[in-house]
């Protein structure tokens, strides 16, 4: 049954694959570019790649997004799997309890931000590394929860019914049954958390406190001291890992259950 | 134990994680709107509440101590609300041909348009903007043709067309997708029919798919307004300093002029924007169903 096709909705599409990738391919292949000036092509070469690496604030500034998003994502991924299994079944309040973990989605996150900018310093709490993460892993826990939820309502009841029958208890049924069943929905959930959190600039901008950045604000900031080759190569790496990273967690959604 | 004691357990530290973190900050936000400024650390937590930072959005004290109007908050509310709508229509525009198209695949075909328009939205938003301050800048090589064919100098980046072209950019997913799940249920049977009895093309696609496409125009139509109202990377790197947003002042009273009651009641008026736009899409959308 193929749809009766409309006029220029190919061409459209294409145009709109094209708006979506040029920049990005326009990004990548200026960050080989040998010359200084950003704009006027030369050669192509690795120069602006081995600079980023030994600059010792972007190495600083890695580690730092690094850290955070581990600690947030894993933090999220625990929180979100143990309310992905209180939700599976329908209960009253259930539907509140969804919408509450699904808020930080729709919230916009510079009023977020800012409010938690305010809760920390009216509570005394130090800027930095430990803020960022508290912050990073409650808006991390929708991206979290949503793809073990997803995967947990493809699993059939069936097979735990079967472990219950066979004397296994409730942490072992869990532990061999629902888990290794469970798990690429759990470990897409931790990768999508890990990629949201790796990704964000607002949250850290407001949070970093002096001296203290992650690889998105110093890439803020070096935009706004000027356009360097330098910023092209880490957008590059930025962009690849998290294409990467998604593809990946693509690919362990649709794993066979 | 019993179920219900197992499932607050379980639910409780995601969601008290959430309440605290976010619904408390938003409520504490709303208390420090009515606060006045000063102190290190931006507000004067002792000071008596008062409504004097919403009516600075509109008013100011004249030097006489009478109220006058004060245009440049508003502009710069109607600046966003009409940014944020041209985006939607444009994202709106673009999305519904390519969610037709999609919808018009094979299922191989399908998954990897999915999977291309989904990438974009994983990506740093930052570096995405970043992309078109490089394509847009004045010596880069798009500027440079178009001064070449245009009878008078044209400055591509730092104006709102700009700001428009990277907030669709990066929003522009957020319609496709809804529209596309829509699609993807419909009976194209129904088009047939149509044809059967005499509807042209045009006349099919406004009486049968538009109709049928609405809940799915509606649902994009908010995750691409809402984003934009709150943007700040966006109009930061394109919109340079004349074309300010919401998500810009905000900024800049909790930056360089530290006045952090007022940034939170911008920050609040924001969230009310959001507020009234999503419940009236809610009432219309019960109506509808009604």
């Amino acid at each position: 049954m193929n749809p009766q096709r409309f006029p220029f909705t190919r061409e459209t599409s294409l145009f709109v694959l094209a708006y979506l990738y040029v920049p990005v391919v326009v990004l990548i292949a200026y960050s080989f570019n040998a010359n200084r000036t950003a704009t006027v092509w030369t050669h192509a070469s690795l120069d602006w790649y081995g600079r980023i690496l030994v600059n010792p604030s972007i190495q600083s500034a890695a580690w730092n997004s690094l850290v955070i998003a581990v600690s947030a994502a894993t933090a999220a991924t625990v929180l979100a799997l143990l309310a992905a299994l209180a939700t599976r079944r329908a209960f009253l309040g259930c539907g509140a309890s969804e919408a509450i973990l699904n808020m930080p989605l729709i919230l916009p996150e510079i009023a977020v931000a800012v409010a938690t900018l305010l809760l920390f310093v009216s509570l005394g709490v130090k800027l930095g590394l430990g803020a960022m993460v508290a912050a990073h892993t409650a808006f991390c826990i929708p991206f979290a929860y949503l793809p073990i939820r997803a995967r947990l309502d493809g699993i059939s009841g069936t097979y735990e019914e079967a472990a219950h029958d066979l004397y296994a208890n409730r942490f072992r049924t869990f532990r061999r049954v629902t888990m290794p069943l469970l798990w690429p929905g759990v470990m897409a959930g931790f990768t999508l958390a890990f990629v949201t959190s790796l990704d964000d600039f607002l949250t850290s901008f407001f949070l970093a406190g002096p001296g203290l950045t992650t690889l998105p604000v110093y890439i803020f900031s070096a935009i706004r001291a000027g356009i360097t080759p330098e910023i092209n190569a880490i957008s590059a790496v930025m962009l690849v890992v998290s294409v990467l990273l998604v593809s990946l967690s693509f690919f362990l959604g649709r794993l066979r259950r | 134990m019993s179920a219900a004691l197992r499932r607050f357990f379980l639910l409780s530290p995601a969601l008290a994680v959430i309440l605290f973190l976010i619904g408390v900050p938003l409520c504490l936000m709303a208390w420090v709107s009515l606060l006045d400024k000063g102190g290190t650390s931006g507000v004067d937590w002792s000071s008596a509440p008062s409504s004097a930072n919403y009516v600075r959005l509109a008013w100011e004290e004249d030097f006489d101590g009478t109220m006058i109007l004060n245009t440049s908050y508003l502009v710069i509310f109607l600046r966003s609300v009409s940014l944020a709508a041209v985006t939607t229509v444009l994202s709106l525009a673009f999305g519904l041909p390519v969610a037709l198209w999609m919808a018009s695949l094979s299922r191989t075909g399908r998954d990897i348009m999915l999977l291309l328009i989904t990438i974009p939205f994983w990506t740093n938003l930052l570096v995405r903007n970043y992309a078109w301050l490089i394509i847009l800048r004045e010596d880069g090589w798009v500027s440079r043709f178009v001064n070449m064919i245009s009878p008078w100098p044209v400055q591509l980046l730092y104006n709102d067309a700009a700001v428009a072209i990277g907030l669709t950019y990066s929003l522009l997913p957020f319609t496709i997708l809804p529209l596309y799940t829509v699609f993807e249920k419909f009976d194209w049977r129904l088009l047939e029919a149509a044809h059967d009895l005499g509807a042209t093309r045009k006349r099919a696609l406004l009486r049968v798919v538009l109709p049928i496409a609405t809940p799915g125009i509606v649902a994009g139509a908010l995750l691409v307004f809402i984003p934009c109202l709150g943007a700040f990377v966006t109009p930061a790197l394109l919109g340079g300093g004349k074309t300010l947003m919401l998500g810009n002042i905000i900024q800049m009273q909790f930056g360089a002029s530290r006045n952090w009651p007022f940034g939170a009641t911008l920050a609040v008026v924001l969230l009310a924007i959001m507020l009234v736009v999503m419940t009236a899409m809610a009432l219309w959308r019960n109506r509808r169903t009604a």
